[in-house]
């Protein structure tokens, strides 16, 4: 039942994008979604796609796999594209029944269509090719600066990368306990939504008290192994700059200084 | 009345890449009120077996006859089924989540639809049954020991009146005390009530005394289906699958390969402890 | 002075009701003294309840006792400046094997300990390495965690401890929630860093077929230390460890039956060749 739902989406191949350290990875992927609120014209967004596309092309994902995190977000996109559609006054373009197709309302539809698929496909591109324990690696150390306004970086990342160890077991004994309780005659699937809740009592109670013990018998076994902080810690796997790294970190800001400058220039055809 | 597979397969995720076969062509026969155990190590496929005796997994293919009838019937009643096989998964106490004992035992009962009389009633009896004494009736299940918190986990399957009851590793995680106090008390509702008992377990030290039959599992098939005495002769062949048969068959067999001439058949200690003396006598 | 020395230890809580009332006290350790060598293989037997998780829990300071003293290689556990330095000579392996691998792959988890302690990241390799091989578990060293079986995380577990080069492991029931192939495989990593390492080790449990290769057994009742010797001699007793309920191995019951039917025997049979031996067979 549970079982089949896997956290993280990493896809496991060889390629530069995967090599790369992930605080490009992460720094890369905020600066392509900000850059996508720059464009003014359609020459942005083109140059925007060749860079992802040529980042796809790299990283030797397959490309449904790109597409496949559009899923999760396609209600949310119909829903810009139609609201934007109907909703935005202007000059009419169409007019169906009560309502209007307007040429800014168009505009505005499409745009935000292509700045959400992208902003999707982007990240994607980072979650398929960092594992998430890279990634936390990543992100303690690219935010480490945040300590200084006491932000406690290191305990979230192991926080984060806790947590994702746990989720499997979790989910796994969720599916147990569901078993056993439709076993003692419980049901999950019928009555109305109070009914429902009222169900999941047999199922909550014992996942939560198993979560606890789990938790405590952790955070002994991390004491009795010398764990007391982020203090004092060397890391086994450190993440340390290569030349590929710096060279991605150029490419970044080639794109992001052709990509704003082009992007922002007044084209009649954009109009 | 009696449960019967009928050529019972099942693959898990079977229509992704990682398809495993979990039970591979079954076909068993379990008659009314005998006393079954099932041995498999880890991934031999003994839990999902037991898991489709109740329905909660269905067979990719294959058939199950519950009293003559086919469960996956169109028109069975499946929830019906689970009051009457009565299935305790590994750790039951886990599963525990009311706020004293006694309600946590009625909720079976509760769930089958029967009035208040009638579920307090069967709640009460199964805690009879196990052997939990009354003063812990109304107490917490988080606060009783391990033993007991297992005692009060059957109790919620037993209170729903099965008329099989399968416990799956029922004595996992206990010390020596507390699995002979478990197994005892299985024995003891197995011959008082006459029902159908199956026992799952990795150890046949626990198994052995106690039962009339024996299934042992491997890879997802049935390897052996009998008498204790008889599954026990295969001792080479049980120790080839990670199964070690009770340390005293396995004691006589290698006294017997150092040439005593003595009956490998024993399966407890009193009964070896015989056959030694005997074999010691004809020297 | 042993690695690790008890001398009338006595641990205590409080049981509180709901409302945070004082109930009663629960002595769970009872004036315990015990002096562990350097090297040796120890076993602690005894039922759930009888005081022996408790009992360990003190070599590694997780608890202290409410009485008395315990020593690590010379160090008092009670010592809070001494703390870490406890924890990484005494290392500790518990029971369920989900809920103390941090890691999401083998070797980084591995690797926890010695990250904890400070090691640069070229010698935490080289100790993962050697842990790893020293339990049989290099080959799954890019493995998830969640994949293996309940016998390999537990000697994933103790590629741990032993990453962090300590004097002495203590194990607190690292077989009880395994099925046997599991707990064999344990028990022959438990030995293998005992006798290949020169590890001290501690091994608590309450399966009697694990302590017979163990150089000393206490066995524990209530609290407080009800036999205490060599295998051989603890399995003497028969009839003592059956009042204490506890398990002993078939063989050595079937010398015991064989004994009381007249038949002449050594006290304290372990093993089915030396049954075979002492019958005078070849």
């Amino acid at each position: 039942m549970l079982r089949d739902i896997t956290l993280g989406q990493y896809y496991q191949t060889e390629s530069v994008i995967h090599r790369l350290d992930p605080r490009v990875k992460l720094a890369g992927t905020l600066l392509f979604i900000i850059s996508l609120f720059f464009f003014r014209n359609f020459l942005g967004y083109m140059i925007a796609a060749s860079f992802l596309f040529l980042v796809i092309r790299l990283s030797h994902v397959p490309f449904r796999f790109m597409v496949k995190g559009m899923r999760a977000v396609l209600f949310l996109l119909l829903l810009t594209v139609v609201f934007n559609l109907f909703l935005t006054p202007g000059e009419a373009l169409v007019s169906v029944w009560k309502l209007t197709i307007t040429k800014e309302g168009l505009r505005t539809a499409v745009t935000m269509a292509v700045r959400l698929a992208m902003l999707v496909v982007g990240s994607s591109v980072m979650t398929l090719t960092t594992t998430p324990n890279n990634l936390t690696d990543g992100m303690e150390k690219g935010l480490r600066p945040l300590k200084l306004f006491r932000v406690p970086v290191h305990e979230v990342a192991m926080m984060m990368s806790i947590a994702l160890r746990f989720i499997p077991i979790l989910m796994e004994e969720t599916d147990k306990i569901m078993k056993a309780q439709i076993a003692r005659g419980a049901d999950f699937e019928s009555g109305n939504l109070i009914r429902r809740a009222k169900a999941l009592v047999p199922l909550m109670v014992p996942l939560f008290i198993s979560a606890f013990r789990r938790a405590n018998d952790l955070a002994m076994a991390m004491e009795a192994r010398c764990y007391r902080g982020g203090d004092g810690r060397t890391k086994m796997k450190p993440l340390i700059y290569r030349s590929r790294d710096r060279i991605a970190y150029l490419c970044i800001l080639v794109y992001l200084v052709a990509g704003i400058w082009l992007g922002r220039l007044e084209l009649p055809v954009a109009g | 009345m009696s449960i019967i597979l009928d050529h019972v397969n099942y693959i898990y995720g079977a229509d992704t890449p990682l398809a495993v076969k979990a039970l591979d062509d079954i076909c068993l026969q379990i008659p009314d009120g005998q006393f079954i155990g099932i041995i498999g190590h880890t991934g031999s496929g003994k839990s999902t077996l037991v898991q489709h005796l109740n329905g909660l997994l269905k067979a990719t293919s294959g058939s199950i006859y519950f009293n003559g009838e086919d469960i996956y019937d169109r028109d069975y009643d499946r929830k019906k089924l689970r009051g009457k096989v009565g299935l305790v998964f590994q750790y039951p106490e886990h599963q525990l989540f009311e706020i004293d004992v006694f309600t946590d035992v009625c909720f079976g009962p509760k769930n089958l639809g029967l009035d208040k009389k009638e579920v307090e009633l069967r709640a009460y009896d199964a805690l009879r049954k196990v052997g939990l004494p009354d003063e812990l009736f109304y107490q917490s299940p988080f606060e009783l020991s391990g033993g007991q918190k297992r005692r009060a986990a059957i109790a919620g399957v037993l209170a729903m009146k099965p008329e099989v009851l399968v416990l799956d590793e029922p004595t996992a995680g206990l010390d020596p005390r507390g699995r002979e106090e478990i197994l005892h008390q299985i024995k003891e509702l197995q011959t008082g009530t006459g029902m159908t008992v199956i026992l799952v377990s990795h150890s046949m030290e626990d198994v052995a005394e106690y039962v009339d039959r024996i299934i042992v599992m491997n890879k997802g098939r049935i390897l052996y289906d009998n008498v204790p005495k008889e599954v026990f002769r295969h001792c080479a062949e049980l120790e080839e699958v990670g199964l070690a048969p009770p340390q005293v068959t396995y004691i006589l067999h290698e006294l017997r390969r150092r040439g005593l001439d003595v009956d490998t058949d024993a399966t407890t200690v009193e009964e070896a402890a015989e056959a030694v003396v005997k074999a010691m006598a004809k020297r | 002075m042993g690695i690790i020395r008890a001398k009338d230890v006595t641990f205590e809580y409080i049981r509180r009701d709901e409302e945070g009332n004082v109930e009663g006290i629960t002595t769970a350790v009872d004036n315990v003294s015990l002096n562990v060598k350097q090297g040796d293989f120890i076993a602690i037997l005894g039922h759930n309840g009888s005081g022996k998780s408790t009992l360990a829990k003190h070599i590694n300071a997780i608890l202290y006792p409410t009485e008395g003293t315990v020593w690590v290689d010379g160090m008092d556990t009670a010592d809070e400046e001494k703390v870490w330095d406890i924890r990484r000579t005494a290392g500790m392996v518990f029971q369920n094997p989900d809920n103390q691998i941090i890691g999401q792959v083998v070797e980084e988890d591995v690797g926890f300990g010695p990250e904890n302690m400070g090691v640069p990241a070229k010698e935490i390799w080289e100790r993962v390495e050697e842990s790893l091989k020293a339990v049989g578990m290099y080959e799954f060293r890019k493995h998830s965690p969640n994949k293996l079986s309940g016998g390999q995380k537990q000697r994933v577990s103790i590629a741990g401890v032993l990453a962090m080069h300590p004097k002495c492991i203590v194990l607190d029931e690292p077989t009880a929630m395994l099925d046997p192939r599991g707990r064999k495989e344990v028990i022959r990593a438990v030995r293998a860093l005992n006798d290949v390492e020169g590890v001290t080790v501690v091994l608590i449990t309450h399966y009697m077929e694990e302590i017979i290769y163990a150089d000393k057994v206490f066995v524990m009742d209530k609290g407080r230390i009800a036999m205490e010797g060599t295998p051989k001699e603890i399995f003497s007793e028969v009839e003592d460890l059956q009042e204490l309920r506890l398990d002993v191995p078939q063989v050595t019951l079937l010398a015991y039956e064989l004994q009381k039917r007249g038949i002449m025997l050594p006290d304290g049979i372990l093993t089915a060749e030396e049954l075979a031996e002492a019958l005078h067979l070849r």
